[in-house]
């Protein structure tokens, strides 16, 4: 038996012994298979920024048929939930309860200024506190009030309000649903978890039972010992991504317009960072209480929040998009986006793929070198 | 008695601080994590990178285009010159929308009839698409007002006026950040509670613990107060840098904000010793944390509203303490917020305190093996 053989016996052997210490320790599978279904489903429908049933005040201070024609316009958008009030001052009070999130407001003089020309004015104000939500809001009213003052032109015989007529197509999701690029995004937020769990359990599990001794003296290479852990755990990880990736698809009704083997692929890169940074952490970190620290800090808030999953990485100031790059989950989010919604574009999934590649090299020869001082 | 308390939370400090790395891992990466997050969250559209796709060429179609590539909100990175060169823009990401302008399109303008203006965006982040189509808009017509303006024509019978109360400019910074506050203190205090009596279960210095005098109420306290001690401090510098830092206005009373931030951090303390005591190894304090703070901030209406979830998970976050906080934290900071107003957001915080720090009082003792 030469060298080569004799190594490949070791690894079989070790990747047999932690496929049988997963396979009777049913947490593992449970962190693999289980979280991710549960999480995807929990924040799939969970997370979402398609602001429905907006509750608009209306304030209308003398109702008649102009009042009337306007409030038809916002009650066929399915946007909006309308409340009428008939003074400015309850609907703030509503407004600041929370009980409304905008006003829209005609003033008593609104017919009569309108149809003398004297140009009237309808008053609009949105709880700002959250931005996004009051950015889109105030897009809907936009719309519908838009919609209104054609309809009233056009009935009147008057000059075209909006002479520029705006034809908006959005590729790729054309019905806006957020949910199609959020999911794709959560899937590499959980696996970001799931591999760092995985990881970060079984490296220190090993030197707590005192088994870790035991391997040591056998003639096994340290090269051997990680490969044998992480085959195993790569298996498992690739399952869970590939449940998450099919709920996606079908529970979501998420478009996959790319490839599968695409898919796939970028899949199994970002695994092995995963898996690898989880290592990392369990073997510098020495000891449980600081890895497990460790992990809740570098894995999820910068996954969640610096992926680009649902903060738009572009809109950032330079030097944080700098950090950005320091970020595996933000290559596998900008290549699910574009599988899943856009298809095979090649200048998009190329340099990403190339990253994760280059990364998880990195992790690993880090993993290497550490794991051998640790050892001596 | 007190003095045995006191011993014990004076041992608790020593556990958690005596380890150079975990001292650092507690202290350092929530302030690096706000400064780092507090510019990276952001729904603000800044230099959208965009292509022109001009067939008028003209005067007018250039002016429209300068009022884009004018300002902060667009960059423009790119010319088209035929219908096969959008694709590559957009599927490259090189541009994140096309503006293209019609071959009559001043033409018609001046003729009166509509003059079609069209807009293709990457739908791969629909809320940026949106946003961006929404800035689109806004460009649009004050454009067409100040045409309508130069010529003499009469302006549409009404006008639209929008303010937005409590956020003026609708900075999502003045959403986010405050919001981080909440991100992080929830954060320090699971870390500094949920290892903690797992830890010891696993070195066996727990069954010491009970054996002493020490009565599990009096466990609780020694348990909790560290937690409790540094959260507030961690929450007051993480605050301070909130409001001296990236200036987001304090408007409300800092009484209302720091009686709920107590409650949060005990809500928070009583959920992380729940975890703690339940868990027979350290590994599975880690899982019961992870299990917990994941769901705690995603479903909590940090980053995306819960009005726009479904009903059974809107239910589901009534046992989110973060959930409250974040509308007492956003409401203080930006609303001016009493604490007459913000009642309904303390008491749940109060109950679910209470219900965790109980339950893991009782399983102290319970869960023994």
């Amino acid at each position: 038996m030469n060298a080569a053989q004799r190594s490949r016996r070791r690894l079989t052997g070790m990747v047999r012994k932690e496929s049988l210490q997963i396979l009777r320790d049913p947490s593992s599978i449970a962190i693999a298979f289980v979280l991710p279904i549960v999480m995807l489903l929990l924040f799939g429908y969970g997370v979402s920024l398609d602001a429905r049933d907006v509750r608009i005040g209306f304030v209308i201070e003398s109702p008649d048929g102009d009042s009337a024609e306007l409030r038809a316009a916002f009650d066929e958008s399915e946007y909006f939930e309308a409340l009428v009030f008939h003074a400015i001052q309850p609907a703030e009070q509503a407004l600041r309860h929370h009980d409304i999130d905008g006003i829209v407001w005609l003033r008593s003089d609104f017919s009569h200024r309108l149809h003398a020309g004297l140009g009237a004015t309808v008053g609009v104000i949105v709880n700002g506190v959250d931005a996004n939500q009051a950015r889109i809001t105030e897009g809907y009213i936009l719309g519908a009030w838009q919609t209104w003052l054609n309809h009233y032109a056009e009935r009147r015989g008057l000059p075209e309000p909006f002479p520029i007529a705006l034809e908006q197509r959005v590729w790729f999701n054309p019905a806006v649903r957020s949910r199609d690029f959020l999911v794709p995004g959560l899937v590499a937020v959980i696996m970001t978890l799931i591999g760092a769990l995985l990881t970060a359990l079984v490296v220190a599990r090993e030197w707590e039972r005192g088994t870790m001794e035991a391997l040591l003296v056998t003639p096994i290479h340290i090269r051997e010992l990680l490969l044998g852990k992480l085959i195993p755990y790569f298996v498992l990880g690739m399952g869970g991504m590939l449940l998450t990736v099919a709920m996606a698809r079908w529970q979501f009704d998420v478009p996959l317009r790319g490839s599968f083997a695409v898919l796939l692929a970028a899949s199994a890169l970002f695994m092995l960072v995963a898996l690898a940074m989880g290592l990392l952490i369990s073997i510098v970190a020495r000891n449980q209480f600081v890895a497990g620290q460790v992990a809740i800090i570098v894995t999820f808030l910068p996954a969640f929040i610096l992926s680009g999953f649902i903060f738009d990485i572009h809109s950032m100031p330079w030097a944080i998009q700098q950090i950005t790059w320091l970020i595996p989950a933000r290559y596998f989010v900008s290549i699910l986006q574009t599988v899943f919604l856009a298809g095979n574009v090649w200048s998009v999934i190329l340099p990403n793929a190339a990253a994760l590649a280059l990364m998880g090299a990195l992790l690993l020869a880090l993993v290497r070198r550490k794991a051998g001082k640790r050892l001596e | 008695m007190l003095q045995h308390i006191f011993a014990l939370i004076v041992k608790e400090f020593l556990a958690l601080l005596k380890d150079k790395r975990s001292r650092f891992v507690i202290i350092g990466p929530p302030i690096v994590q706000l400064v780092v997050f507090g510019y990276a969250a952001t729904y603000d559209l800044n230099r959208v990178p965009f292509a022109i796709y001009d067939e008028d060429n003209t005067v007018l179609s250039q002016r429209l285009t300068e009022r884009f590539s004018g300002s902060t909100t667009f960059e423009l990175v790119g010319r088209i010159d035929h219908d096969a060169g959008i694709a590559p823009m957009i599927d490259g990401k090189r541009a994140l929308m096309v503006l293209h302008i019609g071959p009559r399109f001043s033409d018609r303008l001046a003729s009166g009839d509509s003059a079609p203006v069209q807009v293709i965006v990457d739908g791969r982040n629909s809320n940026t698409a949106l946003l961006a189509l929404n800035y689109v808009r806004d460009v649009l017509l004050a454009f067409t007002a100040d045409w309508a303006a130069e010529q003499q024509r009469p302006p549409p019978p009404a006008k639209l006026e929008m303010r937005a109360w409590f956020n003026g400019n609708l900075v999502s910074q003045w959403f986010i950040v405050p919001g981080i506050i909440g991100l992080l203190t929830l954060v320090v205090s699971l870390l500094v509670t949920a290892l903690s009596v797992a830890r010891e279960r696993e070195e066996g210095t727990f069954d010491q613990l009970l054996v002493t005098p020490l009565r599990p109420v009096e466990i609780l306290i020694g348990k909790s107060v560290p937690g409790l001690i540094i959260g507030l401090l961690e929450s007051t510098l993480i605050v301070l840098l909130t409001v001296y830092w990236f200036e987001v206005p304090l408007r409300g009373h800092i009484g209302a904000l720091y009686l709920g931030l107590f409650l949060f951090l005990l809500a928070n303390i009583g959920i992380g010793l729940m975890i703690s005591s339940m868990a027979v190894t350290q590994q599975q304090g880690l899982l019961g944390a992870f299990l917990f703070l994941v769901p705690a901030v995603i479903l909590s209406g940090f980053a995306t509203p819960i009005a726009n979830m479904p009903e059974l998970v809107q239910q589901l976050t009534l046992i989110n303490p973060m959930r409250y906080f974040l509308v007492i934290v956003r409401g203080v900071f930006l609303e001016d917020a009493g604490m007459d107003l913000l009642a309904d957001q303390y008491w749940p915080m109060a109950v679910i305190a209470l219900c965790s720090l109980a339950a893991a009082g009782w399983l102290f003792r319970r869960r023994m093996y």
